[in-house]
Parts: C-alpha cells; structure tokens; sequence
C-alpha cells in the first residue's frame, strides 16, 4: 500500500513551487468569485434594483440523497438574501463584511480561524450602538453561506477551524513539507488540523490495512495505550464525538485514495447512529461537500443493540432513553439510506426494544481492555459490522 | 299568600284579623299617581341623595332644551346651584341644595304653570310620536314633588312667555293626594332673569359683567325654575358635571353654564376619565372659542354650531305600531270627536295609510268606505288589526329624526374626550314596532384615554345623555357584541372592548323605550339592537382600518431604521471589495430604502385610506386625525440620536425633525424602544387643544416636511456612517 511519494522540500513550513502555483491560481479564481458578487451588487444599487444575495439552500428539503453514489448531495434550490427585508437585512450586511474580510485575507496570503474571522467583521454600526456580530454563532452559518455562494471551500476562502480529533497508526504523512510519523506519536497523537486538503497534507508511507474510528477522545485512548494500531496494523481516528469536516475529509481522503476500510466504534444510541450517518452519506448542512467528505463504504462495528446480551453486561451499564432519544432513533430510521436497509432496521428496532442506550465505555464492565482486546478483534474476525 | 288562606279556611268564624268585604271597600280607594310616585322615587330616579341632586337637574334641563328647540330659540340654559347649609359638618351624608335652571325658551302662560308644574304625568309630549327629549310628563313635577317632600319647600318658578309682557312669580307646591298644584304665591314681577343669581359667586359677577351670564337680551323670554332639595354634589361618574358635559356634547347648538355649589361634599372621588373635558378643561386653559372655559368656578359650555337641530315632526302611529287595545281606544276617541267612517279614520289618524289602502283595509273586514266609525263592530275591529299586520306597508317617514349628524358628533366628542382617532356614523333610519328610530356612533380611540381599561361607553337618548344601568342597556349589549377583535382591539369574551376607546351611541326616535321611567337604559328590542351594531361596526371598520394602517407605517418605519443602519456598513464593503464609489453606492442604496418604506411616511384619513394631495377636503366624512401624526413620525426614525448630536457639532445639515427612537444594543433589529424624551416633548406642545385635522391639514404638513424634513439631505460630507 505504500505509495512512492515527491520526496517534500527539505525546508519546514514550505511548499512546492508547483503547488505554490496552484495555490495562486486558486486564491485569484477565489478572488474573482468575490469581485463577481460584490460587482453584481454594487451595479444592482446603483441602477436602483434591490440588491441580494442568492444563497444555494442549506435546507433538509434541499438536501438529495443520491442512492448511486450514496452520498447526500445538495439541490438546485437557493435562497434569495434581499437587503431591503428586516428578516434578511442584517445577514446581508453580515454576509458583505465576511465577503470584504475574506478578500483582505486572501490579498494579504493569510489564513484565518473562524473565531479571527468573526473578531475582524465585529465592530459597532456607525452611528448606533449596535454590533455587527454578537457572536460567533451568528458569524459562523455567514461564512457557510459565503462557501456555497461563491461555490468556493472553506480553504479557498482562508479560513480554517480549531484542530479537532486525533490519528495515530501505521502512517507517515506530510503536513505542510513536515513529515510526520504517525507510529511515534506518544498519548496524544496526531492533532488533525481543519483543512487536510492534498496540497496541504500528502500520504507519505501507509502499511495500515483499515482505519478504526471512534467515537471520542476517552476510547481513542484506550486503544492507543493498548497499541492496538500497532497489533492489528491500523490507523486509529477519532473526531471528538461529530467528526469535524478536517477529520471527516482525512477518513475520506484515506478511503479514497489508500481503499482503507474505515471502521466506526460509537456508541449505542441514536446520536453514534447518526454520527455513523453522516461520515457515511454526508450531512444536510454540509451536503454541498459530500462528495468531499462522504464515505459510502465506512462500516458500524458496534456498540450494537445486541451487545448487552452477546457480551453479557451488567444492568449498571443501561441508560434509559429519553423521549428525545426515541423521537430521534424514529427520525433516522427513516432516512432513505436506513430506510430501506434491512439491518438497520433491526439495529434501530432493537435500540427503540432495549430501551436503554449504551456508551463504548461501558464494555470497561468486563475488563478494561475488554473492547481493544477482545470485543472490536472478535467482530472484526467475524466481519460483524452494519454497512 | 297561599298560608293566608288556609288560615282563613281554618277560621271561618270572624276574627280580629279578618274582614268583610263591606269593610275592605271601606278602605279600598283610588291611589294618585303622585302618591305611588312618593313611595316610589327611586323609579323616577331619585334613589339617593346624590342621584336625586343629578335628577333634578337633569329633569329641568331636558325640558328647557325641548322647550327652547320647539320655540325656535337657540337655546340658553344656566345651572345653579347653592349650598343652603354651607357650615353643615363634614361628616354630613347630605346637604340642603336650591337648584336653579333659568332657560330662553318661549316661557309658559300662566294657566299651564300649575298643571305643568304640580302634576304628575301631565304634558305635551306624552299623547304625540315626536322626538324629543321628555315623553311622559312625569320629570320637573316629579322634581318638585321630591324637593317639597325632602325640604316643605315649594317649587319657585319664574317665567316669561314674551317679551313685551311681564314675568310672572309663581311658588307652588304639588299636594300628592290630588295630584293637583296648590299656589302658595302669584304675582307679575319684572325681575327676569332673576338678579339675584348673577351675584352668587365672584365667577357669576364677573361672567355677568361681560354679559356672558343671564343677559336680558339672550333671556327676553324664558323660564326660571328654582328647588330646593336634600342632595349630594359630588363630582365623577354620574355627576351633574359629566351629566352636563355630556349634554354639551349631545347638543352643540346649546350654551349652557353651570355655577356649582361653594362646596362639594368631603369625600369627593374624582373618578373622572382622564381624558374627559372636565379635567381636560383645566388643562386646555389656552381656549379657543368653541372651548369648555371656566371662570370663577363657573364653567360655560359654549355653542358650537349656530343652527338648531331641523325641527322634527310629529307623526301619525303606523298600523305595524299599534296593538288592539289601542286601536279600540283610537276608534272611541274618533267616534267621540269627529264622528266619520273609517275610511277617513284610517287616513287621517295613521301614518303611511292613503286612500287606496284604506279602501282595501274596508273591504278586507267587508265594510265599505261610508261605513261610520261608530258603526263597526269589535270583531271586525280585530280582523282589522289582522290585516295591518298582514298587509306590506311603507315604513314609517323618517323626518320625524332629527340625528345629530356625523359632524356634530365628532365635534362633540373632540370637545370632551383627547383621543388619537375620531370616527362616527350615522345609520338611516329604522323602525321597531311601527316606530321610526335612527342610530348614530361616534368612537374615540388612543391619545390620553387609558389603555388597560375596558371602554367607555357614553349613551345618549334623543340627545340627553344616559348615565345609569349602564349593563340593562341595548346600546351596552350592542358594543359587547360588536367583533372588536376584528378591529384590531383587544376583546374578552362576551365583554367591552379593552383599550383606549370611547364609545359613543345615540339613539333618536319618536317614542324611546325606556326600561324604567327614570329614563336610564334603553330596552333590549332586536332591530334597535341591530342598528347600533351595525352602526358600531361601521365605525370599528374605520378604526379598524386606521389601526392597522397606523401599525404598518410603524413598521415600515422601523424597517426604514433598520435598512439605513446597515446602508453604510454595506456601501463602506461594497468599496472594499470593487473600489466602486461608497458615497454613490449609499445614496442609491439610501433612496431605495426609503421607496421602500414610502408607506411610514404617508398620512392617513379617517376611513384609514392614504390621503392624497390632490384630495380635497371633504365636508361631509369629516377627517380627525389628532395629533397621531407626531407618533408616527416619531416611529420613522430617520438618524440614531448619538450620530445626531455627533452630527450637529460637525455640519450645518439641517436638523432632523424626527427623532430616532431605536437604541438597539442586542441583535433586536425589529423592534424599536419607546419614544425619547424631546419627541415626547414636542408631542406635548402640540397637544395644547385637541386639533381636527383635515386632509388638508395633512397635506400642508407633509409639504412642510419635505421642505425641511431630514430626507433632503441625507448623507453629510462627514458623514460617521460611511468614514
């Protein structure tokens, strides 16, 4: 599986000269998509029309489950954001501070966090005592809806998310010209960086036959103090309960590009479920990057609804599902992609009959290396997953 | 009853307690009506002391006003009234009081005084279908009688019946065992109007110095009539004030002053609405003409229209009208009087019967049209009545009503109540039971009225006002019914309105049926009912209109605010981005925002419409609108007030008009807080008087906003918005 890669630049912190290139091509293509925006606006003014942003929607019904491919994909539909609409206006203005902010940054060949984002837009309203941005809250769905309009990703416009999620395993990577050795990287890992894109980050050298995803920080350290990367020649994720898209687009480029099996331990309740959903087909805010970050082919292990009797755990282990839980396990199986799968079906009908949920954790029961040593081999012998 | 008998079965043998039917006849005699009305005052409305005070006065001044109308005087009526036990104790529950109601009516010829004075049920309005104000003859007897039953004083009456004869001085008291008027003085006097009353009080003196107060020119004819009573003079609901505010309202075409007693009793509660003249009064000092004005503590309420109401006529009862009882009687008084056939009974003693239909009522009960009155049988007599009821007849005329006309009523209400919105209605006339009546509604909304109370409702009765039994009334069971909700008004269940509303009702017609003889409450038939609602609803509809205009111009002005705040952050981006001139691109953006929001800045008239310029003013549905365009503007913020002030240290912009109301300092970009202090001020200074505004008015104010409203130039050279 290892791959003959460009020996990097020996310089840290350096690109190619080809990739520079691309690089550049790209930021002046991102570039233009902002001065068309902004342009149609100003001329919209100016000949007295209503200016507006047409935003492609972010909606469930804009949302199109592509069964060929198994993604969710987004729809033609979009969103009209006029400035003269008290429900809209402030978004407007919102959306044109971030699109002048995200020109200053591409000009000035700097990243930016979207909490640095956020800081660079906010400021009082001239003349009033009114903020542009409260929080970040607002601040974060304007650069969403920047990405969708302008069709460009989060990494064109130079803005990166917090490091989220961790990698260890029989892999060297290179990020940013620095090789990195996933093999020695001590409790902690490998902190996977926002934006994993190729000409950020290359594979390297890959002797791992499948990855095992799980669901948090507190498993994921379990099996790497077990070293159970190292015993079943494997790369070990996690994402820190929802994957992040840095994380999600990592899992997919491994999938892609090296045809590793990716293969998810969450936990038994309907929000593993839907986080197994959507690193599989893709979700619905997200849906205009599937095709980035969907992995039709990753694999459910467990925790499954059979667990508690298979594995013979103590009624300690039960939590007892809210009604929240119940509205929500109804909700995801009735998703197309569940909807018609006989097993998860059964998974999520047995789930609804346990009536109780349960964490990874709660193999620590049996014994503390229960789930790296005997439960998660144990299945993966048996190829006891949900797909 | 039923325990009487049987005792008197178990007893068959005389007893002390029983009685021969010899013995009963004894005693058995006929009751004067003014006995039965000694005992039963309170039907007449003298239940209590207060009540009695507000009766009097209420009785007399109804009867001037009809008194006046019916001579073709414009009428002229003082009220007086003296606290004869002024050093009485506090703690006193009553007080002695004279009241004195001196009128420029046509006066009354000696030989009537007695009977119309010392009789109960005794008059010219009882026996005839006329609108006016007394029907059954009972009110200014019933008065006195109360007065001498209270204090042993007689009724001291003063009248003029011309200019060229003397006065004549006449006391009498009623003796209620004959109902018949005993005299105790009679003699012509010059004295009238009576000198003494121009003195009582410093206010009186003045007043009369200027000729303002019982003027022998105004009063060349008149009558003056004076008694004495146990009273309360007490202001509030259902005081001789608002009783006289309210017939001031009713009758624009009268003056009346009212001289109160030097003391009002201690536990006075002033209950009064806020927006209501009589402390309205105090704060409209700066007056114009047609103002309620006080001087000395008189208070005058002058004549706002010059003409008398059109005088109405009396009618003929219509055959829908009448029952058999009374057409029996009908044709025993025709038999008596005139002698004919009933061919001429039908047309001369019916309204809306002409000589074919009277022909076809006689061969209907097979008589014909020689047929003698006296001659007809009672059987036919009922058949008779059948066909009335069978046959379509013209409704009864209408001219007999003389309504008080939409103008009036808006004038009348603009006098008395500060309110925001005034609309009023007039319906055509109607009939209940063969009797033609018309309804007319008048509503006042917002301004100074209270806004978390139930409605007033103000109820007039051939224009005297109605200030008691409020619930028994048909016109309060009107406005419970009326859909308020759907007039933007708040309304729970089967209630009043909730809200800044006056309700105003007046009912005229040839013969009100009063629930009582107190003349409180008008019964609950369907068709009047029906009318008042309909006329409600028109009214509603109007404000209904207005209220929902009003809160999209609100809107829109807070849109307008919102889209200017964000204007400049958009163009300063736009420039950023494309280089493309900021000042340009916000003065674009700027225009649109404002064609946008075009609805914050029009005005509206009554029916709620946009008044248009070209629109001439129009006299008939007369526009008022007070005083809701300064809230309006205010609601159309044009610049934050912080940028103001930065503004007005920099540039020589002309100052915005309008203030910024919107201090939002979260995310809230809908709504906009409460008005600041100086638009609140300026709103104060234009609410010295209530103010009709015409869409005139209205026109010539937006012109005057253009010129120099803060639209014209919007963007300053320096201008924080934008650098």
């Amino acid at each position: 599986m290892a791959k003959k890669t460009t020996t990097p630049a020996p310089r840290a912190n350096s690109i190619s000269a080809a990739m520079e290139g691309r690089i550049k091509a790209r930021d002046a293509a991102t570039q233009q998509k902002i001065l068309a925006l902004a342009t149609e606006i100003a001329r919209r003014s100016l000949s007295g029309h209503e200016p507006m942003v047409r935003i492609p929607a972010r909606t469930k019904s804009n949302t199109i489950w592509n069964k060929k491919r198994g993604i969710l994909e987004m729809g033609d539909a979009a969103a009209e954001r006029p400035l003269f609409d008290l429900k809209t206006a402030k978004q407007f203005m919102q959306t044109m501070l971030h699109a002048s902010t995200i020109k200053d940054l591409i000009e000035a060949q700097k990243t930016s966090s979207l909490r640095g984002v956020f800081y660079k837009a906010k400021h009082t309203v001239a003349g009033t005592k009114e903020n542009t941005f409260d929080t970040q809250d607002e601040s974060d769905p304007i650069l969403e809806d920047l990405e969708v309009a302008l069709g460009a990703l989060r990494e064109e416009l130079h803005v990166f998310a917090e490091n989220r999620g961790s990698m260890v395993g029989n892999i060297t990577i290179v990020d940013r010209g620095d090789e990195i050795d996933c093999r020695r990287m001590g409790s902690g890992g490998y902190a996977l960086p926002s934006i994993v894109e190729p000409d950020i980050i290359q594979f390297k050298k890959c002797e791992a036959k499948f990855v095992l995803h799980v669901e948090k920080g507190t498993v994921w350290n379990r099996f790497n103090e077990d070293r159970f990367w190292e015993k079943h020649n494997c790369i070990l994720t996690h994402g820190a309960g929802q994957p992040p898209r840095g994380c999600r687009r990592l899992l997919q480029r491994l999938s892609q590009e090296l045809n590793l099996p990716i293969i998810c331990v969450l936990d038994n309740d309907p929000w593993g479920h839907y986080i197994y959903s959507v690193i599989k087909q893709g979700s619905i805010s997200l849906a205009f990057e599937s095709s980035r970050l969907a992995i039709p082919k990753a694999k459910f292990l467990g925790i499954r609804a059979k667990d508690f009797r298979e594995c013979g755990l103590d009624d300690a282990v039960k939590i007892d599902l809210t009604d929240n839980d119940i509205k929500r396990a109804g909700e995801i199986a009735a998703y197309p992609w569940f909807e018609s799968h006989k097993g998860w079906q059964r998974e999520i009908d047995g789930l609804l009959k346990n009536g109780f949920k349960m964490e990874v954790e709660s193999l620590i029961t049996k014994d503390i290396s229960y789930v790296s040593e005997t439960y998660v081999p144990e299945r993966l012998k048996a190829k006891d997953w949900l797909e | 009853m039923e325990s009487e008998v049987k005792e008197r079965n178990a007893q068959p043998t005389k007893s002390r307690r029983g009685a021969t039917a010899e013995e009963m006849s004894a005693r058995q005699k006929e009751v004067s009506v003014s006995e039965f009305f000694v005992k039963n005052r309170h039907l007449l409305g003298f239940d209590n002391a207060r009540k009695a005070l507000l009766t009097t006065v209420k009785e007399a001044v109804d009867n001037s006003l009809d008194a006046c109308e019916e001579g073709g005087i414009l009428p002229e009526i003082a009220v007086i009234i003296e606290d004869l036990e002024p050093k009485r104790l506090a703690t006193a529950k009553s007080s002695r009081y004279r009241v004195t109601i001196v009128d420029n009516g046509p006066g009354i010829v000696r030989k009537q005084v007695e009977n119309i004075f010392g009789r109960l049920l005794y008059g010219s309005k009882f026996h005839r279908l006329k609108m006016s104000r007394g029907q059954q003859g009972i009110g200014i007897s019933a008065a006195g009688m109360n007065g001498l039953i209270t204090t042993g004083r007689p009724m001291v009456i003063h009248t003029k019946p011309g200019a060229k004869q003397a006065a004549h001085h006449i006391e009498l008291a009623m003796n209620t065992k004959t109902n018949r008027a005993e005299v105790t003085l009679d003699k012509e006097t010059a004295d009238f109007p009576p000198m003494r009353l121009r003195a009582i009080s410093a206010g009186t003196k003045q007043l009369a110095g200027e000729g303002a107060f019982l003027s022998p020119d105004v009063f060349r004819t008149g009558t003056s009539v004076a008694i004495e009573l146990e009273g309360k003079y007490q202001k509030g609901r259902g005081s001789v004030d608002e009783f006289l505010e309210l017939t001031a309202i009713a009758n624009p075409h009268a003056r009346i002053i009212f001289v109160p007693p030097s003391r009002v009793v201690a536990d006075e509660v002033d209950d009064m609405l806020p927006g209501t003249s009589a402390s309205a009064a105090e704060a409209a000092k700066t007056t114009a003409p047609s103002q309620t004005t006080e001087t000395g503590g008189v208070t005058v309420y002058p004549r706002g229209v010059q003409e008398l109401p059109p005088e109405t006529k009396e009618i003929q009862p219509h055959p829908k009208g009448i029952e058999l009882g009374i057409l029996l009687q009908m044709l025993k008084d025709y038999e008596a009087s005139e002698k004919g056939t009933l061919y001429e009974f039908l047309q001369t003693r019916f309204c809306r019967v002409s000589s074919s239909t009277a022909s076809k009522f006689c061969s209907a009960i097979g008589v014909t049209s020689r047929t003698r009155a006296a001659d007809i049988e009672a059987p036919q007599v009922e058949k008779l009545f059948k066909v009335f009821e069978d046959e379509r007849l013209a409704p009864p005329p209408t001219d007999c009503l003389a309504p008080i006309g939409v103008r009036q009523l808006l004038a009348g209400l603009l006098k008395g109540v500060r309110a925001e919105f005034y609309a009023a209605s007039t319906r055509e006339a109607a009939v209940y039971k063969g009797r033609p009546f018309q309804i007319e509604a008048a509503i006042a909304f917002g301004g100074d009225l209270p806004g978390d109370q139930q409605a007033r409702v103000i109820r007039f009765a051939n224009r005297v006002p109605l200030l008691f039994q409020q619930s028994a009334c048909s016109s309060f069971k009107a406005v419970e019914e009326t859909p308020w909700k759907n007039y933007s008004m708040s309304q729970p269940r089967g209630g009043l309105p909730v809200g800044p509303l006056v309700v105003m009702i007046h009912m005229a017609s040839v013969w009100v049926p009063f629930t009582s003889e107190s003349k409180e409450a008008i019964a609950d038939y369907d068709e009047i009912r029906k009318e008042m609602r309909l006329a409600l609803m028109e009214c509603g509809r109007k404000l209904g209109t207005y209220l929902r205009k009003r809160q999209k111009m609100r809107r829109e002005g807070e849109r307008r605010d919102v889209f200017e705040r964000y204007i400049g952050e958009i163009a300063k981006a736009l420039h950023a981005i494309t280089g493309e001139d900021a000042r340009r691109m916000y003065d674009a953006l700027l225009e649109q925002a404002r064609a946008k929001t075009r609805v914050a800045d029009q005005q509206l008239d009554e029916d709620g419409r946009v008044v248009r310029e070209e629109e001439d003013f129009d006299d008939e549905g007369v526009i008022v609108v007070t005083s809701a365009i300064a809230p309006i503007e205010t609601a159309a913020p044009i610049i934050a007030p912080d940028f103001e002030t930065a503004l007005a240290g920099k540039s020589a912009t002309p100052k915005p008009t309008s203030k910024s109301t919107s201090k939002s300092t979260s995310k809230s970009t809908s709504t906009s807080a409460g008005t600041t202090a100086p638009a609140t001020k300026s709103l104060e200074s234009q609410r010295s008087g209530p103010v009709i505004v015409t869409k005139k008015d209205l026109a010539a104010r937006r012109d005057a906003d253009t010129t120099s409203g803060p639209g014209k130039k919007p963007f300053a050279d320096d201008d924080p918005r934008l650098f």
